[in-house]
């Protein structure tokens, strides 16, 4: 039974969260509270298991569903690939209602053939969504069998979208890998300075602001959970010496399990912004020798990072004017709402709030630190409050995900995206770089005063 | 000649669908909503339904999209989500006070078969004043049937079921139900070509109030426009009821019969032939002969095809596109002395048959690249914009129409309808293909461009730029 297999899942020792809960609470699992009719907004656990998973570039993504759960959906994240584009074709059953009363498993098992002779990958992955959850589908025996019949794993991913939010998907995305893909293979080398990324996702080549930073180190990225990953690469996961969990929201299970099971010790990081950067550095350092790397590495690391941040203050001095104390209104969620709070106080910005309500305890704590008031930290802003803030000119600039854009938009103040749908990486030292050039464009742009100017027949006209 | 058979439109029955030329039909029933002046769509679904079509829109249209969910969990889908159900519609009611709540079912409320019908019947009495001015709309749209035109069809056919009221006939008035290939831009132009023969008009629904991307003067949970909720109580207050695209019939018939007006549907509006049946029906309604601008509107039109034949005759346009859009761009395409060797669409209705394409299929976006391929090739695809990926394996230019198209800002107010709109088109076209055509002129006969197979062509350095 899947609810056999979610209860682990809730009782998360590496969230803090869950550490913070009584027993009974923590029986009640992740959401006691449960999302409220007509007031909700956000993902669905299918939705955060394939964000999880769908960067593995080489791999055929199927869902297993009617059409609004990939007909609405493909291709919509702008994970990079350096690669294969395999992952962003859109592979659904889209299931019509003959399926549903005939029982759609056949069509499943020819669908995985299908996608088999045309793509030929390494492996498949298979979304379970609602109505076959309902119906009752047994994707798991359906996988099995096809593993066995096609000589390559056919994975099953149990997350259908009524168990619960995106944030559990991604969790339960972190138990697939566990269950069926990390450990299934042996890297053909391993070195003393190999790592695991766990929930980078390579939104617009943000890993690749960060790789060369290892290069420069000699350290191995040996497995990226999941951005821009090849299939193989993701089961030698458990070869790793040392392991960073990025957005420790989505996916600290597989930290904590990698440490469990295979004795690979993890931190939870950020690659927001330069000090974030430096200290993930730093910390993958020190456990890398911990784990009997050359002991030089810590200072070659204290090198790069003194090298680093001397460029960066370097070529961030253009921006510096046109950014200082400037108020921001940051509305994101997991290692952003800490992270980038200090991202943008080291640009010189004024940060008037952060939304923490979908962080751990340990990033709300963070972001308190930084920013000193508790007032400072938001749970759900409603729209209109959002709007007036901005409006008002309490903020002079909002950075958020899609949805919320308009309010900044129709309020006519400057808007930009932090979130996956954005077009520019901003991640590490040159993240930092992008990230300030960025802001001071949209601050700047002059359409912002063209848009709060007047026209010639209204009121506070100015020639 | 085109084989006109009904059996020719091929529904192959696929296992595996890949890069789905489809959308959900409750996105379809949201969208139609969000043409109503104050209206709200409510999905009765998981969360993720809503967050999918949710991000799907604002993609599109950039703008703000009103849309709630009930947010059904396991237990409440296998006990049952009426209490979500009247939860979601007392929060909406009460705090964002929509003039219309649509409400949506998905798959997952359509596979347990609840009786929404009955549920909103009790829950409306259940709720009493608490509902106060908010008008409920059931909009059943199954996700299993069609796509996002359907969807449309029976949120306008639902609005018609619970707004339509006897009223006395109006002079020189139209209720004009509007289909979902309409863009805001043809709404535009719909509403002008009305208003020259001294009609007044209702559009429902009407995204040129509301998805037209104007800058609000406020914060809004609910659409920023729309056709009037006042209108909605007088749609039977009309001469006539005028239906754009087939999928708007049952809503029109279902207003001729509250009515008794007489009810003409259009099958499309683009074209010279599309656009003359209306400007012909309008001058019937307004008993007036076609105005100056009209006569005007058409001879450039004429002329615009004079000029734009020169490209197109004989060219390979390869069509994906919702059924009454499909009907709108072979037309227009055709028109234009183009073939279409292969046109794919998401759901076989009446009458798609007749339309003068070589191969009709119902399919996804890898079907139209297959086809194509078979059929040897083609010039210009056009389709909505995740066909990048198709045109760029065909190395023909993607002329994007139809939803989704995520990476245009504007297209809401591109045009296709009437004498204006297939102007637009028809030159569009042919300065796609002019300009894919000018990267191969004064080149040796080795890298002659189409019919795909000869290496050369794969091999030639010329840059396939996305349109």
């Amino acid at each position: 039974m899947l609810t056999d297999r979610l209860a682990p899942v809730f009782d998360e020792p590496g969230c803090a969260t869950n550490r913070a809960k009584t027993d009974a609470q923590r029986k009640a699992g992740c959401k006691p509270k449960g999302p409220a009719p007509g007031a909700a907004a956000g993902g669905c656990a299918f939705d955060g298991a394939k964000i999880s998973l769908q960067p593995i570039v080489d791999a055929a993504h199927i869902v297993h569903g009617p059409i609004a759960c990939e007909g609405n959906n493909w291709d919509n994240r702008h994970s990079a690939s350096s690669g294969s584009d395999l992952y962003r074709r859109g592979l659904t059953t889209d299931l019509t209602e003959l399926d549903v009363i005939q029982g759609s498993e056949k069509k499943l098992w020819k669908a995985i053939r299908q996608a088999i002779e045309k793509f030929d990958p390494p492996a498949v992955f298979v979304y379970q969504t609602c109505v076959p959850a309902l119906t009752g589908d047994d994707i798991r025996a359906v996988c099995a069998a096809a593993t066995e019949r096609h000589g390559r794993p056919v994975i099953p991913v149990e997350a259908p979208g009524f168990v619960g939010t995106k944030n559990l998907g991604n969790r339960l995305a972190g138990e697939t890998l566990l269950e069926h893909v990390i450990g299934t293979r042996e890297p053909e080398t391993t070195t003393p300075t190999d790592i695991c990324l766990i929930a980078e996702f390579n939104i617009v080549g943000d890993l690749w602001q960060i790789t060369p930073l290892f290069e420069a180190l000699g350290i191995r990225l040996l497995s990226c959970i999941s951005g821009d990953a090849r299939y193989n690469e993701v089961t030698y996961a458990h070869r790793a010496r040392a392991s960073m969990v990025v957005c420790s929201q989505a996916m600290v299970n597989v930290g904590r399990k990698l440490q469990e099971r295979w004795g690979i010790p993890y931190f939870e990081g950020s690659f927001n912004g330069v000090r974030a950067t430096s200290e993930a550095l730093r910390t993958f350092a020190r456990l890398l020798v911990e784990q009997g790397a050359p002991a030089d590495l810590i200072d070659r690391t204290e090198a790069l990072i003194a090298e680093k941040e001397a460029e960066v203050r370097r070529r961030f001095e253009p921006f510096r004017e046109t950014l200082a104390g400037k108020k921001v209104l940051l509305y994101t969620g997991g290692n952003k709402s800490w992270a980038v709070v200090s991202t943008l106080q080291d640009m010189g910005m004024e940060v008037i709030g952060t939304s923490v309500r979908k962080s751990t305890n340990h990033g709300k704590d963070r972001a308190r630190d930084l920013l000193g008031e508790e007032q400072k930290l938001l749970g759900a802003v409603p729209n209109a409050e959002m709007y007036r803030i901005l409006r008002e000119g309490e903020a002079d600039i909002m950075l958020s995900g899609g949805r919320s854009q308009f309010v900044a938009l129709n309020a006519r103040r400057p808007w930009l995206d932090t979130n996956q749908e954005r077009h520019h990486p901003y991640a590490g030292y040159e993240g930092f770089l992008v990230l300030a050039e960025r802001l001071a464009l949209t601050l700047d742009a002059p359409v912002w005063d063209l848009v709060n100017g007047h026209a010639p027949w209204e009121e506070g006209y100015t020639p | 000649m085109i084989p006109t058979d009904s059996r020719r439109v091929e529904t192959p029955r696929k296992a595996l669908t890949i890069d789905p030329l489809k959308v959900s039909p409750p996105l379809g029933a949201a969208l139609a909503l969000l043409g109503v002046e104050r209206g709200m769509p409510l999905f009765h679904g998981s969360q993720g339904c809503t967050a999918f079509a949710l991000v799907l829109l604002v993609r599109h249209f950039r703008e703000a999209i009103p849309l709630q969910t009930t947010a059904l969990g396991e237990i409440e889908t296998i006990l049952g989500g009426t209490d979500n159900l009247e939860a979601a519609i007392r929060t909406l009611a009460t705090k964002s006070k929509p003039a219309v709540l649509g409400i949506c079912p998905t798959a997952l409320t359509d596979t347990r078969s609840e009786d929404m019908t009955a549920d909103l019947r009790q829950i409306t009495q259940r709720l009493g004043d608490d509902l106060g001015e908010t008008l409920l709309v059931h909009a059943p749209a199954p996700d299993y049937v069609g796509g996002l035109q359907e969807g449309w069809a029976a949120a306008v056919r639902g609005i018609v079921d619970a707004a339509a009221r006897p009223r006395p006939r109006r002079a020189d008035h139209v209720t004009v139900l509007a289909g979902a290939h309409l863009t805001v831009g043809d709404l535009d132009l719909l509403r002008d070509t009305i208003e020259a023969f001294g009609l007044t008009c209702t559009l429902l629904p009407d995204l040129s109030g509301s998805l037209d991307g104007h800058v609000p003067e406020t914060w809004s949970p609910v659409s920023l426009g729309g056709t009037p909720r006042a209108a909605l109580d007088d749609l039977c207050a009309a001469s006539a009821v005028l239906a754009i695209g087939e999928h708007m019939r049952p809503a029109a018939t279902l207003l001729g019969e509250r009515s008794g007006l007489p009810v003409t549907v259009l099958e499309t509006i683009s074209g010279v032939k599309g656009a003359d049946r209306l400007v012909a029906e309008l001058s019937k309604i307004a008993k007036r002969p076609v105005p100056a601008t009209l006569r005007r509107d058409r001879s450039r039109l004429l002329d615009s095809l004079i000029d734009s034949h020169f490209a197109a005759i004989g060219q390979r346009v390869a069509i994906a596109a919702e059924p009454d859009m499909l009907r709108a761009l072979v037309t227009l395409a055709t028109d234009l002395g183009c073939r279409v060797p292969v046109a794919v669409t998401t759901t076989k209705v009446p009458g798609l048959d007749a339309l003068p394409a070589d191969r009709l299929l119902v399919g996804d976006l890898d079907d139209l690249q297959t086809a194509t391929e078979e059929a040897g090739g083609c010039d210009l695809v056009i389709a909505p914009s995740p066909a990048i990926r198709a045109a760029n394996a065909l190395h023909a230019p993607l002329l994007r129409v139809g939803f989704p198209q995520v990476d245009r800002v504007g297209s809401q107010h591109d045009t296709f309808a009437g004498y204006q709109g297939s102007r637009r088109v028809a030159l569009t076209i042919a300065n796609a293909i002019t300009e894919s055509h000018a990267a191969h002129h004064l080149r040796p006969p080795a890298h002659h461009h189409h019919h795909a197979q000869t290496e050369a062509h794969h091999d030639s350095a010329t840059p396939v730029a996305p349109y």
